[in-house]
């Protein structure tokens, strides 16, 4: 049984679609505990094939028995075992702390909504699990196709956004692909670790300097890399809250996971730091977006598209930490993507809680919000804190690796970048909590000569999923080192020091 | 400047998917009504599968269909020389199931715009944006 995790991990949420398809046709009910028991079984895989790889090293499954090259293999190494769990628990605890808000806006469409809901991660942990080059292009075109319809599922500006989305996401996927197209061109294969043998003797070759770079603009399209970010904010913000708190955390995390795959090891460090030589402009384009993530965010006054100009400068942490080039960045970068998709679910839950409570997502129309909430704004504290990087939480961990690897490059602007955006957050939510702390409450939307607030705390499994989220926070604030040592280290090439 | 042409002859599936590539770009950017930008979309992913298809070309070869494969066992072995690669066409066959999803996605949203707007128009929907 155990042997068939890796392929498990997409098969379970793949075929629980079709059933979740199927099913809501007979009874809109069965949506909801179907795919709540397709995502259980893949975080339980998950969890259960990151102990084997923990255990045993490295798992190779070849699906139907067909070896590589010729078969589409799955390597499952620390590296992808950790994003995988950080994956399957960021879906499942989504899924469970939405319900009550997928219900009401998605009523009469419950079947489609979650089947594309599956589909994404299945998408999302095939990308993360595969070692096949062109079979990640596949399921890097499920997970965003099933994006684009999540995002596009509400009124108002979100389908032109999702529209926009395709458009950007599209060009950035193709480059992927005409990039793998070129490595197929000179090796004649697609599996990652075969590339990983047949590119050393090729790389005085300008095909795969080309293939390096096209792959590498395509990703940063998909990551949403600053330049490239401008599809970012807008879908993101529009989305659905129940769609924004699922793809914000995951999309953009597994996007850098596989550009860390395809420059670690298809591509090897030694071609991608040594020869390339692109590790100083990369670091620089970074701290542009960091810095730019933060001044946008500080210049809107809406909560959720200020958080998806936070998602920008993170973007900005893992790409940047990761260029940097030595095992302290790349291992900020890793953790980093852990950290970052758990703090991201928890603030952007934790907005959906309050935005349908609200009614508005304006940062001004929070006032009094800590004594009619006080359990979702207390979670939204321990988010605001973990982002900006107060220590016992998570966020503090990742950005101390991130600085300790800046100073060890002598790349002494990352550092400035990372301190002035953790200060910019700090202005940020510190707004945020003023007016929601300090502020008498109005309710705006209530008749105001003798209104009874209709606002009151979430809904009971959405606190639930909440209170998970923030303990997840210091969970893995607490465990940093332990993830670390365990995990992340043996996920970084030997060669990097 | 003579063998710039030859380059340009030798290599003329290259430069023909280049081409097929700036167009859609081009599309994509310079117009303003959401259906021509699908279609400039549309454009870049059929250059990339042609160019997937065009590397898997050998001139005078045949396709790789094995003819009376099961009586000739062992008379005589077969050639991948004399064959087309097989391989990037079952590649694009996937792909062209993607650009068609990805296709269908995008006039699906595209008609939500419309009901939406009441137009395709970029600059309009703009305009009935800010109105709002």
């Amino acid at each position: 049984m155990s042997a068939h995790f890796p392929g498990l991990v997409i098969i379970i949420p793949l075929v629980a679609a079709f059933l979740i398809l199927i099913g809501a046709l007979l009874d809109r009910r069965l949506a909801f505990p179907l795919t709540a028991l397709a995502l259980l079984g893949s975080l339980l895989t998950a969890i259960g094939l990151l102990g084997k790889v923990i255990q045993t090293g490295v798992v190779e499954y070849h699906l139907a028995g067909w070896a590589p090259p010729v078969g589409i293999a799955y390597r499952v190494d620390h590296l992808n075992a950790l994003v995988l769990v950080a994956v399957a628990t960021v879906a499942f605890v989504n899924l469970m702390g939405t319900r009550e808000l997928v219900k009401g806006l998605f009523e009469d469409r419950l079947g489609p909504f979650y089947t594309l809901y599956i589909l994404l991660i299945a998408g999302l942990q095939g990308i993360v699990v595969t070692g096949d080059a062109f079979n990640l292009y596949v399921l890097l075109e499920i997970a965003a196709l099933t994006g684009y319809a999540l995002v596009g599922m509400s009124e108002g500006r979100a389908p032109l956004s999702s529209l926009n989305y395709i458009f950007i996401g599209t060009v950035g996927a193709s480059l992927y692909l005409l990039g793998v197209g070129y490595l197929y061109l000179v090796t004649g294969t697609l599996n990652m670790a075969d590339l990983a043998v047949r590119l050393p003797a090729l790389y005085p070759s300008k095909v795969v300097v080309s293939a390096f770079v096209i792959c590498l603009v395509g990703l940063c399209i998909k990551m949403g890399f600053f330049p490239m970010h401008a599809w970012l904010p807008n879908a993101y913000s529009h989305a659905p809250d129940p769609v924004s708190s699922l793809v914000a955390p995951l999309v953009t995390k597994v996007m850098i996971y596989v550009m860390i795959r395809m420059m670690l090891f298809v591509f090897t460090p030694a071609f991608a730091f040594d020869q390339m030589a692109i590790s100083e402009p990369m670091v620089w384009l970074a701290i542009a977006a960091i810095v730019a993530g933060s001044f946008m965010a500080l210049s809107t006054r809406r909560l959720k598209r200020m958080l998806t100009y936070i998602i920008v400068a993170e973007v900005g942490y893992m790409v940047g930490g990761f260029w940097l080039g030595n095992r302290l960045g790349i291992s900020g970068a890793i953790l980093h993507i852990v950290n970052d998709a758990i703090m991201t679910l928890c603030v952007f839950l934790s907005a959906a809680a309050i935005i349908s409570k609200v009614g508005s997502d304006a940062i001004d129309d929070m006032q009094g919000l800590f004594k009619k909430m006080p359990v979702t704004m207390g979670v939204f504290v321990v988010a605001g804190l973990s982002i900006i990087g107060v220590p016992p939480t998570c966020g503090f961990f990742s950005k101390w690796y991130l600085i300790s690897g800046a100073v060890a490059a002598g790349q002494y602007g990352f550092m400035a970048a990372l301190l002035l955006s953790s200060l910019i957050n700090l202005v940020l939510f510190f707004r945020i909590f003023e007016i929601a702390y300090f502020e008498p409450f109005h309710d705006h939307h209530g008749d105001h000569g003798h209104f009874v607030s209709a606002v009151q705390e979430a809904p009971f499994e959405m606190l639930v999923t909440l209170v998970v989220t923030a303990v997840l926070l210091f969970a893995l604030g607490i465990y940093a080192g332990d993830i670390v040592s365990q995990i992340i280290d043996h996920a970084i090439p030997v060669g990097i020091t | 400047m003579e063998s710039l042409l030859a380059n340009f002859l030798a290599k003329y599936n290259y430069w023909a998917y280049i081409g097929l590539v700036m167009i859609g770009m081009y599309a994509m950017i310079a117009k303003r009504n959401l259906v021509k930008k699908i279609i400039g979309m549309n454009i870049v992913q059929t250059a990339v599968i042609l160019f997937y298809v065009s590397i898997a070309a050998k001139k005078g070869k045949t396709i790789p269909i094995i003819a009376h494969g099961h009586e000739d066992t062992g008379h005589h072995a077969v050639q991948a020389l004399d064959y087309i690669s097989p391989l990037p066409h079952v590649l694009m066959l996937t792909a062209i199931v993607v650009s068609v999803a990805t296709l269908g996605v995008a006039l699906a949203l595209a008609i939500k715009v419309y009901r939406q707007y009441g137009t395709l128009e970029e600059d309009e929907i703009a305009m009935r944006i800010e109105e709002q």
